[in-house]
């Protein structure tokens, strides 16, 4: 055999490894979905939206648990957007090369990467422990300190995209700093920036191990934010693991239903996306 | 001297400047305390973690590290059950996960027709949004049981005979094991690492790529003698960030690994990780053993970190390489 042959043949079994091991993820993710859709889709009816989380052998549904991780979800993102956009302006207009600019990008993707369930001690001995109860807050709490380093990182990002003449055409007309960057540059990169909140959703939509620790579960209808607070994340994790079948068919239509919301604001984030010059 | 309207236009126009000076110095000063506060988390979580998991260290001192008794009825803790669980199912993630990363990063930029790039990269961020918990369920109930009937006693009864490292690959046929974890986490870890790389492999000049082909290069050549080395480093800090991933994830492990704080050197018997330890058992635990499982969240916090910063460091390697080289 000729070198060039061997090389040929080289070639030729790597390239197909890849088309192999393509095929391989993309199998995974067809039987994760398949698996989802076919247990899940059948236990899906009216009572999962209308009525609370039953005990072992009654029936019932997953209402106090939707409306736990909605109420939960939206606080958190209330609170951690506001901070993560502001934290975000500060790095990409005033602070570009500073070293304390440096210094925060590096601990946002510490943060960003962090263990969630580190997040959920964290939120435990800072607000579960001294007030001696899990709360809807501590779980709110938690699941915002997720949000800040998503939006943190997209809004720079996107604020950086925006082009200098930009700011400079606002700022001859006499407009303050605050003037241009609300008015001039988050508005040529609000998309974006949108974006990066719909990608924080998503993510902290199916967290499950902080809420473990704060908000933990709440078998009955509850909107008390003081109090312990059903969502969908910890009724999976304690219905699936449960030895009751008809908890943990429960547990495949609350799977099936946060994959799905989860799926759908990915592909949200990814059509809100355009770039801040096309406008 | 001005007429006194132009003075009054003169001062109400000094006026809009002055207010617009004080709410630009709020607004800079706003956006500076909330990149603080980031600062202030991460420090927050060190401070709280370690203060919580003090009365761990004040007891055991460094034989909290040293020792693998895990024993809640007798208040006896060690961590390095869970630390080494931790270890070796990320490695394991690890070993499946970067190979088949690398694959499917040159069949999208490589090698698949246009139509096909966007619809496969899609997919497989796909697998990246997936919750981690629903890996852990269709890990418990699908994946661990035909993994148990179908795969194990193939390797079991192949690698398990091979000298010294046969005894790695022993282990009841139950399905839920560090084994099954790390292949678990490999699958979560591949969207990212394949991502990164996809991005790098994008970012190799064309001239470059296409004058190797032109000196009659195969399409794995130019990968391995071109676009790899050009893009090492940060080839290697995804790789490390696929690592300090694999090292925190919580739900799918706890679903899967067992739950074990016994020590076995084959790969096939349950187990735990740092993270599975802390969601299994939080529920009952208070006093020192709450304060363990705090120090392990500190152990796992530091740990991560540390692959992190790493990861960090070769992804400036090659930032920098790139401005040397355009500027």
């Amino acid at each position: 055999m000729t070198k060039y042959q061997v090389r040929k043949i080289v070639n030729f079994i790597n390239l197909s490894a890849s088309i192999l091991v393509t095929l391989f993820g993309l199998v995974m993710l067809a039987w994760i979905l398949s698996v989802l859709f076919g247990k899940g889709f059948q236990y899906i009816n009216w009572a999962v939206f209308t009525q609370m989380t039953p005990p072992p052998g009654a029936n019932g549904g997953l209402l106090n648990a939707i409306v736990g991780t909605l109420g939960l979800t939206v606080l958190a993102v209330l609170i951690g957007t506001p901070i993560g956009v502001m934290a975000g302006t500060y790095l990409a207009e005033f602070g570009m090369k500073g070293t304390f600019s440096n210094v925060v990008r590096f601990i946002n993707d510490v943060l960003l990467s962090a263990p969630s369930i580190v997040v959920g001690v964290f939120v435990y001995t800072l607000v579960v422990e001294p007030s001696g109860h899990f709360s809807g807050w501590a779980g709110a709490i938690a699941l915002s300190i997720l949000v800040i380093p998503v939006v943190v990182r997209t809004t720079e990002d996107m604020l950086k995209l925006v082009p200098t003449p930009m700011r400079e055409a606002a700022a001859a007309l006499g407009a303050p700093r605050y003037k241009v960057t609300i008015s001039i540059v988050y508005k040529a990169a609000l998309s974006g920036m949108i974006t990066g909140v719909l990608l924080a959703t998503a993510r902290i939509m199916g967290e499950t191990a902080p809420l473990l620790f704060t908000a933990l579960n709440n078998q009955f209808w509850s909107v008390d934010m003081n109090q312990p607070m059903a969502n969908m994340p910890v009724v999976i994790y304690q219905y699936a693991l449960s030895p009751y079948e008809d908890w943990q068919n429960l547990a495949w239509a609350a799977a099936l239903l946060i994959t799905i919301s989860v799926l759908l604001m990915n592909i949200l984030a990814r059509y809100t996306l355009k770039s801040p010059t096309s406008r | 001297m001005a007429t006194p309207e132009e003075q009054l236009i003169l001062h109400r126009q000094l006026q809009a400047k002055s207010s617009g000076v004080l709410l630009d110095r709020i607004f800079k000063g706003s956006a500076f305390s909330f990149a603080a506060l980031v600062l202030i988390v991460l420090f927050g979580i060190m401070l709280m973690l370690f203060k919580e998991a003090w009365p761990t260290f004040a007891h055991f001192g460094f034989g909290f590290f040293a020792s693998a008794e895990w024993d809640a009825v007798n208040n006896k803790y060690g961590a390095i059950i869970p630390i080494i669980g931790t270890l070796v199912t990320s490695l394991i993630a690890v070993v499946i996960g970067v190979p088949v990363s690398f694959g499917i990063a040159i069949f999208i930029t490589l090698m698949a027709p246009n139509w096909m790039k966007r619809p496969v990269g899609i997919a497989i961020e796909l697998l990246a949004a997936v919750p981690s918990i629903i890996y852990g369920m269709w890990g418990l109930f699908y994946f661990a049981p035909w993994f148990a009937n179908s795969v194990q006693p193939i390797m079991t009864d192949t690698l398990g005979e091979l000298p010294v490292l046969g005894q790695f690959f022993q282990g009841p046929p139950i399905g839920v094991s560090i084994f099954t974890a790390g292949v678990v986490l490999a699958i979560m870890i591949i969207p990212f690492i394949a991502s990164v790389m996809r991005d790098m492999f994008e970012i190799v000049p064309t001239t470059l790529k296409e004058s190797a082909y032109a000196m009659g290069s195969t399409t794995w050549e130019v990968v391995w003698k071109v676009i790899l080395p050009y893009t090492k480093a940060g080839v290697v800090g995804g790789i490390i960030l696929g690592l300090g991933r694999a090292m925190g994830e919580t739900m799918a492990v706890a679903f899967v690994v067992g739950n074990s704080l016994e020590l076995n050197t084959g790969l096939f018997y349950p187990g735990a990780t740092i993270a599975s330890t802390m969601a299994n058992e939080f529920n009952e635990a208070s006093g020192l053993h709450m304060s363990s499982l705090i120090a392990l969240g500190l152990i796992l916090f530091i740990i991560t970190f540390l692959v992190l910063s790493i990861a960090k460091w070769f992804l400036m390697i090659l930032e920098r390489a790139h401005q040397g080289t355009s500027t």
